[in-house]
């Protein structure tokens, strides 16, 4: 029984699927590295997932391509985020009360949208898949090719951007900039970095990488789009960004802890076991918790995070 | 003669100071706002504009029916809205009232079941304290984590709202299931309800406890030595603890009371709409509550107010729904667009017929 439950939980297939579940996590996550890194507070996660979840379906609906509903995504997500930013930057919302109210609009207008469009409240109609890649050289090898071998394309592009995200942040001029927002906004104006710029330039960039996401969450296997797909997702992301010190290296790491606990849920739930199907699911949540909690007292968030700045004063 | 009429006017003059005449012209502008970019929406997508906001107008207002449907929506979110705004006051904001509630709804059909067959006014009383306990209980979690470790209570109540259900899932699917598919526990017995305060209306004594419990909650921030406590801990932590007040049990204590509000909810719904707790039943109360506490500048007379104008917008969004064959989650936009446009002190500055004189000030603001 014990074996039986333990060769489920650390099988290639739930390592696997945990890659996977880990894609729109660790998007998202740094998305709001970028964020938080230049001082904006972003609860609108959440949001910005569930808007490029929607837009994808109906950019791949409307041109029957599913990677112009990537691009679709990443616009929508884009537009959401410079939204937020807007109110948080220039009208000087408290940040996580409207990273809340942009959730809440979110998920108000896409399902109300899905209705105007499909008529179900339910499902969107299926829609053309982004399918999966098939990469000759890598399948081929032992454990590598079972985990890598046949993904999700998105897995890839998850990779490339939280890479080139990470060089962007620690090792470009303007990733330095952004870092100067987030922890000394006065000492970074004085050196005549363009605050508002900045900030709204990171925001919108955290809301493109939330707008892959999301578009994964759509195209890349379900191929459909339901109400509330992102289910929470945004709010994890969150968490793996402060357990991975705001870094989006850090940040993919958490996620994986995330989409494993998730990959394991559901794997459970095929067995037999004791556990009721309900407590099993409850297993992300928990861990999300206990993650936040124990990874909070430790941290140390970008010294001016959630503060607004008026130049000049 | 005199003495009466001075003292209505001093009585007069603090209501006005208390309820920010200012705060409340542009809690108003920012709901016509939102609703002017709901019509803007329906207008977009071919449907009816003038249709559609009659048949909001109707189903909220329109008939005996249609007011005690907007008051039998409004109870349940005059509670989540004042769970949100009592944390809101020591500076947290808990978007957990969905879970608080679902423990409190089931809670307090449990207990109700239990008393059916004693005088209706213990089984309601029992029901209530039963949700409060339960809801308050669930509250404290995310409070001890705020407070012990500093985990982001946005980020620990939106998970525990998740666990709630499963958990009130499970409890009722293997312990208090009634007989068939669906799971929920039995049916409460007609006279075991929320009576009615005029028969044939269909107006429940909820609005009642929730008037009384706005009172309450209204004397906790203006009278009492906690409620002091609690708006020097929302204001500066630091210069709190500095004065010798307990932050990190101001915090859970803050949490706990919000939490009872949002449980008192469960018991709302579950004793005057659905006479049982059914698994996953909210529609999202205990987020409008979050757009309702946000509208009512957490103020308890300003989350009344709030709670009846969403109230009637649910209402008279599901007429809108059926007559005019507008999806009801336009009420759901409407609401983020109220939060947003509440949380955004600057908004006035593009309006500047609004704009007050002195300038607004930022920290007056609840959001």
């Amino acid at each position: 029984m014990w074996l039986e439950i333990l060769g489920t939980i650390f099988s290639l297939n739930t390592f696997e699927a945990a890659i996977r579940l880990a894609v729109p996590i660790a998007l998202a996550a740094m998305g709001g590295t970028f964020s938080e890194r230049a001082g904006i507070i972003n609860i609108g996660l959440e949001g910005m997932l569930l808007t490029g979840a929607f837009a994808a379906v109906l950019g791949s609906y409307f041109t029957g391509s599913a990677w112009l509903g990537v691009a679709f995504a990443v616009l929508a997500s884009a537009m959401s985020a410079a939204l937020f930013g807007y109110f948080t930057i220039e009208l000087k919302a408290n940040h996580v009360v409207a990273g809340v109210g942009l959730n809440i609009l979110a998920l108000g207008l896409t399902t109300w949208l899905m209705q105007v469009f499909w008529g179900s409240r339910g499902t969107s109609p299926a829609v053309t898949g982004v399918g999966r890649l098939h990469i000759p050289f890598i399948a081929e090898l032992p454990i590598i090719g079972r985990l890598l071998g046949r993904q999700s394309p998105f897995v890839y592009i998850m990779f490339i951007l939280i890479i080139g995200g990470w060089v962007l942040l620690f090792k470009t001029p303007l990733g330095l900039r952004i870092r100067m927002t987030g922890e000394h906004p006065e000492a970074a104006d004085s050196l005549g970095i363009k605050i508002r710029f900045i900030k709204h330039f990171s925001v919108i960039l955290g809301g493109a990488f939330c707008g892959f996401g999301g578009a994964y969450l759509s195209l890349g296997n379900l191929n459909w789009f339901s109400m509330n797909m992102s289910a929470g997702r945004g709010y994890m992301a969150l968490a793996a960004n402060i357990f991975g010190q705001w870094n989006p290296l850090g940040g993919l790491g958490a996620s994986f802890l995330f989409s494993f606990s998730d990959a394991v849920q559901m794997r459970l739930q095929g067995l037999d076991i004791a556990l009721p199907h309900n407590i099993i699911q409850m297993i992300p949540f928990v861990l999300t918790i206990v993650i936040l909690a124990g990874a909070v007292v430790k941290a140390r968030p970008p010294a001016a995070l959630g503060n607004h700045y008026s130049p000049g004063k | 003669m005199r003495e009466l009429l001075r003292r209505l006017g001093a009585a007069f003059s603090r209501v006005a100071a208390i309820a920010g005449v200012r705060d409340l012209a542009y809690s108003v502008f920012a709901v016509f706002l939102a609703l002017g970019v709901g019509a803007l929406l329906i207008f977009a997508f071919g449907y009816d504009v003038g249709r559609a906001f009659s048949a909001l107008f109707q189903g909220a207002f329109g008939s005996v029916r249609a007011v005690s449907q907007t008051l039998t929506r409004a109870t349940p979110l005059l509670f989540t809205g004042l769970a949100v705004a009592v944390a809101f006051k020591v500076g947290l904001f808990n978007i957990g009232g969905e879970g608080q509630m679902y423990w409190g709804a089931l809670a307090s059909a449990v207990v109700s079941l239990a008393l059916v067959g004693l005088p209706v006014f213990f089984i309601i009383a029992g029901a209530v304290i039963a949700a409060a306990l339960a809801g308050a209980l669930w509250g404290v979690v995310p409070g001890v984590l705020k407070a012990q470790t500093g985990a982001h209570e946005v980020i620990t109540t939106i998970m525990l709202n998740s666990i709630a259900v499963l958990g009130t899932t499970h409890l009722t699917a293997n312990y208090f299931k009634a007989p068939g598919a669906v799971d929920q526990t039995m049916r409460l017995p007609v006279e075991a309800r929320m009576p009615h305060i005029i028969d044939g209306t269909g107006i429940g004594y909820g609005i009642v406890i929730g008037i009384c419990v706005v009172v309450a909650v209204h004397w906790l921030f203006k009278r009492s030595s906690l409620g002091y406590d609690f708006q020097a801990v929302g204001f500066s932590p630091g210069a709190a603890a500095y004065g010798g007040i307990a932050s990190k049990r101001m915090i859970v204590l803050s949490m706990a009371l919000g939490g009872a509000m949002a449980g008192i909810a469960g018991s709302m719904v579950v004793l005057a709409q659905l006479g049982r707790f059914v698994t996953g039943f909210s529609p999202g109360y205990g987020f409008t509550g979050i757009a309702v506490a946000v509208l009512g500048r957490t103020h308890p007379w300003g989350v009344l107010l709030a709670a009846l104008l969403f109230g009637a917008l649910e209402a008279g969004g599901m007429t809108m729904q059926l007559s005019a064959r507008i999806p009801n989650d336009l009420m759901t936009v409407v609401q983020g667009l109220v939060i947003l446009f509440v949380a955004a002190p600057g908004l006035m500055k593009i309006f500047p017929s609004l704009r007050p004189k002195g300038g607004t000030k930022e920290s007056s603001h609840v959001a």
